[in-house]
């Protein structure tokens, strides 16, 4: 409970305006470092997705979690932990195409990290690789002893890997009894 | 559960009828049963109130004399009557005035709607002229807030408004207008909200919890029920009583549950906390159970949390989820609303009595009274206490009055002693501890609750932070009594400097004008006391004065409120001197 470790929060909420600044809200009053933030659509139409990793106890990432539900068109928040998600960053290197045509070790870099090359100019060439945090960090280190000029990584977005579909199951409760309340 | 829906008569308009957005504002708070809203105009909210010209006699506006005064003025009224209070204001300053209210209303749970003019849409984002961006100004203290800048979107976000400020745990909801959106004409129909897909207002009760907190309440030897504002919030009073009278279970309340139980119920104990009673607090610490209802731990009730109830399993009665384990470990939470869960429970437990419990209170009181009590009520040295004051007051009132107070040693001390025979009784900012809170939530008290009595207690600091309400009192003939404590300087910070700060009385000590001659320039009768023997005779005066009344008294200039939980010391530690 004490102990610090990383949490995976995936929020579901209305596309709503304002909605973010009312979630981000929650770590700024606890002074709680925000570690990556995405945010995008989920797969159940109008319902959006905010994926938020942050390190911290289980004890004030639960409580985190329910004032954040507080927030009046957030519909669900899921505390979740490295080994119930399946998770990816994407990150983007560039680096000057001589770097390239001088050596083959970004060559063998890209090869064994599983990376690929975007885009090829004379002066720039992109590689991309998506992975987790430490091997993305780690291609980097790498890489830059042969000069990345910009180097750049999106947020986490994950999946969780339980069979059930928490919101969907949530949803379709919510639903079910709010038809149950017109019915009366 | 809330009072309004299962009151009002909530209008729908289905018929399309053609009006402007602020025509739309006006008769969506109509729709939503209002009689009565607080403000103050301004360019940017003048459309609206030109519509409200139109319906004068239906929809009362008092005009106050500072938007902070209408949202305190909309907190009182929303407090005693069960209500949600309506304050509305002009875009930039007068939104800005409104913060320290709706920052209150939100840490204590009071519904409201606050409506704010904007600039036109147009303008938005331009530095226009009285343009703050209000919305990202209130989101950190508003229950929700919403920007309307389409006429036709206005009837959708008022009927949301209102039933978010008072579903659930209620709190302040702000609209933000758009002088544009004002002025636009559209065909006006007119729903209720009663569902909103992401937000549930009252979590499901779950019975296994009913049955394991009826389990521990049964095998305990030493419970505490702890009574907060939910009980009041909740309309829960009888329910609440049901459950001690069958459990025999002493109840202690909170500075906002005060009034949820009469003052003089055998199984009342007192108040908890900083300034509570010396009872609760010391018991706190040797109860076996702690069985908190609508109420949420907070740092002014619980002291030290690391030493807080330790001997106790704790049962966590709550209608916000992120209250149950927030500051408190609860091993029992029974989520839901007090109303439905409290019979639930009294259904599950078996009648019992604790007259040796109680006993070790009685006991606990016997030594405040030696050692605190009697001397504020009956001292034998000359110099009027707060104390002694405030139970002279509750008294003439046939202690049946609602007590409304600022915020400092007065209001520790009307807590102590005003005495109370029903509920919603008590108007007085508990977590945010805004002084200048008073004056106008009284006007508000007065008005939500016109059959009774209203009696505010205010120092001569918080008085001068909100004075010009009094023009508000006698322009609209608001017939508060109000006891002004005088002890010329702002007694609890000089107390804490007393106490902690080697009496070094930094910026404490004021000169005050002359307040009776400040009440009378706004035609308020006003009286001054400074002796014993003239007290009753003064108080006397006042209750049976028609209409607004300002008693000064001049109490004793280094008083001291008594007991004591010093900040961050554990409950047990409370000090008598």
């Amino acid at each position: 409970m004490r102990m610090k470790q990383e949490f995976t929060i995936s929020i579901f909420s209305e596309n709503h305006v304002g909605i973010l600044t009312r979630i981000t809200n929650v770590f700024t009053r606890r002074n709680l470092n925000i570690e990556s933030l995405t945010t995008s659509m989920s797969a159940l139409p109008d319902v959006h997705k905010f994926t938020i990793v942050v390190y911290s106890t289980r004890d004030e990432i639960e409580k985190v979690s329910k004032q954040i539900e507080k927030g009046i068109d957030v519909i669900k928040a899921f505390v979740l932990t490295e080994d119930e998600i399946i998770h990816q960053e994407v990150a983007l290197y560039k680096v000057p195409t001589k770097t390239l045509l001088e050596g083959n070790e970004i060559e063998k870099l890209v090869r064994e990290y599983g990376a690929r090359i975007l885009e090829v100019t004379k002066e720039y060439t992109v590689i991309e690789k998506t992975g987790h945090q430490n091997e993305t960090q780690e291609l980097f280190d790498k890489m830059d002893k042969y000069g990345v000029v910009q180097f750049t990584r999106s947020g986490r977005i994950s999946v969780t890997k339980s069979k059930d579909e928490l919101l969907d199951n949530y949803l379709r409760n919510l639903e079910s009894k709010k038809n149950g309340l017109t019915a009366n | 559960m809330d009072t309004q829906s299962q009151t009002a008569i909530k209008g729908k308009i289905r018929t399309p009828v053609r009006m402007t957005g602020a025509e739309a504002v006006v008769k969506s708070l109509q729709n939503e049963g209002v009689n009565l809203i607080f403000g103050y105009p301004g360019g940017a909210i003048m459309p609206v109130y030109d519509a409200l010209y139109s319906v004068q006699k239906e929809l009362h506006h008092v005009l106050v004399r500072h938007e902070q005064g209408a949202v305190h003025a909309a907190q009182g009224y929303a407090r005693v009557s069960g209500k949600v209070g309506v304050a509305i204001v002009t875009s930039g300053p007068g939104a800005t005035n409104a913060v320290t209210g709706i920052a209150d209303a939100l840490i204590d749970s009071t519904p409201l709607v606050v409506i704010s003019g904007q600039v036109g849409s147009t303008l938005l984002g331009t530095d226009a002229f009285q343009e703050t961006d209000v919305v990202g100004v209130t989101q950190p203290i508003t229950k929700w807030n919403f920007q309307v800048k389409k006429a036709e979107d206005i009837p959708y976000a008022i009927a949301r408004a209102f039933y978010i400020a008072r579903s659930g745990r209620p709190g302040p909801v702000l609209l933000d207008i758009t002088k544009d959106a004002q002025f636009a004409s559209f065909d006006y129909v007119y729903e209720p909200v009663n569902y909103i897909r992401a937000y549930k207002p009252i979590p499901d009760v779950e019975q296994e919890q009913i049955v394991a907190a009826a389990q521990l309440i049964n095998l305990s030897k030493k419970p505490l029920a702890l009574i907060g504002q939910g009980v009041i919030l909740g309309g829960a009073e009888q329910e609440l009583r049901e459950f001690l009278e069958k459990s025999g279970i002493p109840a202690a309340w909170t500075l906002l549950g005060l009034s949820a139980l009469p003052s003089d119920h055998p199984l009342n104990v007192g108040m908890l906390g900083m300034h509570g009673n010396y009872g609760p607090n010391i018991k706190t610490n040797e109860a076996d159970l702690i069985i908190a209802i609508g109420m949420r731990f907070d740092d002014r009730v619980t002291g030290d949390l690391k030493t807080y109830a330790q001997k106790a399993k704790v049962i966590h009665l709550e209608i916000d989820a992120a209250e149950i384990n927030k500051n408190v470990h609860a091993d029992v939470p029974v989520l839901g609303d007090v109303k439905e869960t409290l019979p639930l429970l009294t259904q599950k437990i078996s009648p019992n009595s604790f007259p040796e419990w109680l006993e070790e209170f009685k006991a606990c009181y016997r030594i405040e009274h030696d050692r605190i009590i009697k001397h504020q009520l009956a001292p034998l040295k000359p110099g009027l206490t707060m104390g002694e004051v405030v139970d002279r007051v509750s008294t003439a009132f046939g202690d049946d009055a609602i007590m409304v107070t600022d915020v400092g040693q007065h209001q520790m001390m009307a807590s102590r002693y005003f005495r109370f025979k029903q509920s919603r009784s008590v108007v007085t900012s508990g977590g945010l501890g805004t002084m200048g809170f008073g004056l106008p939530a009284a006007m508000g008290a007065k008005l939500g609750a016109p059959d009774r009595q209203v009696c505010l207690f205010v120092g001569d600091g918080g008085m001068q932070m909100t004075i010009q309400e009094l023009g508000t009192i006698f322009q609209t003939k608001i017939p508060v009594k109000i006891v002004l404590l005088n002890n010329n300087f702002l007694g609890m910070v000089r107390q804490w400097q007393e106490l902690f700060f080697d009496s070094r009385y930094a910026s404490t000590e004021l000169i005050n004008p002359d307040f009776q001659m400040i009440s009378k320039g706004y035609h308020i009768e006003a009286e001054k006391v400074s002796e014993r023997e003239d007290l009753d005779a003064a108080i006397q005066r006042m209750v049976n004065h028609d209409g607004a009344f300002l008693l000064e008294v001049v109490v004793e200039k280094e008083g001291n409120v008594f007991p004591m939980v010093p900040s961050g010391a554990s409950v047990s530690d409370i000090r008598l001197e």
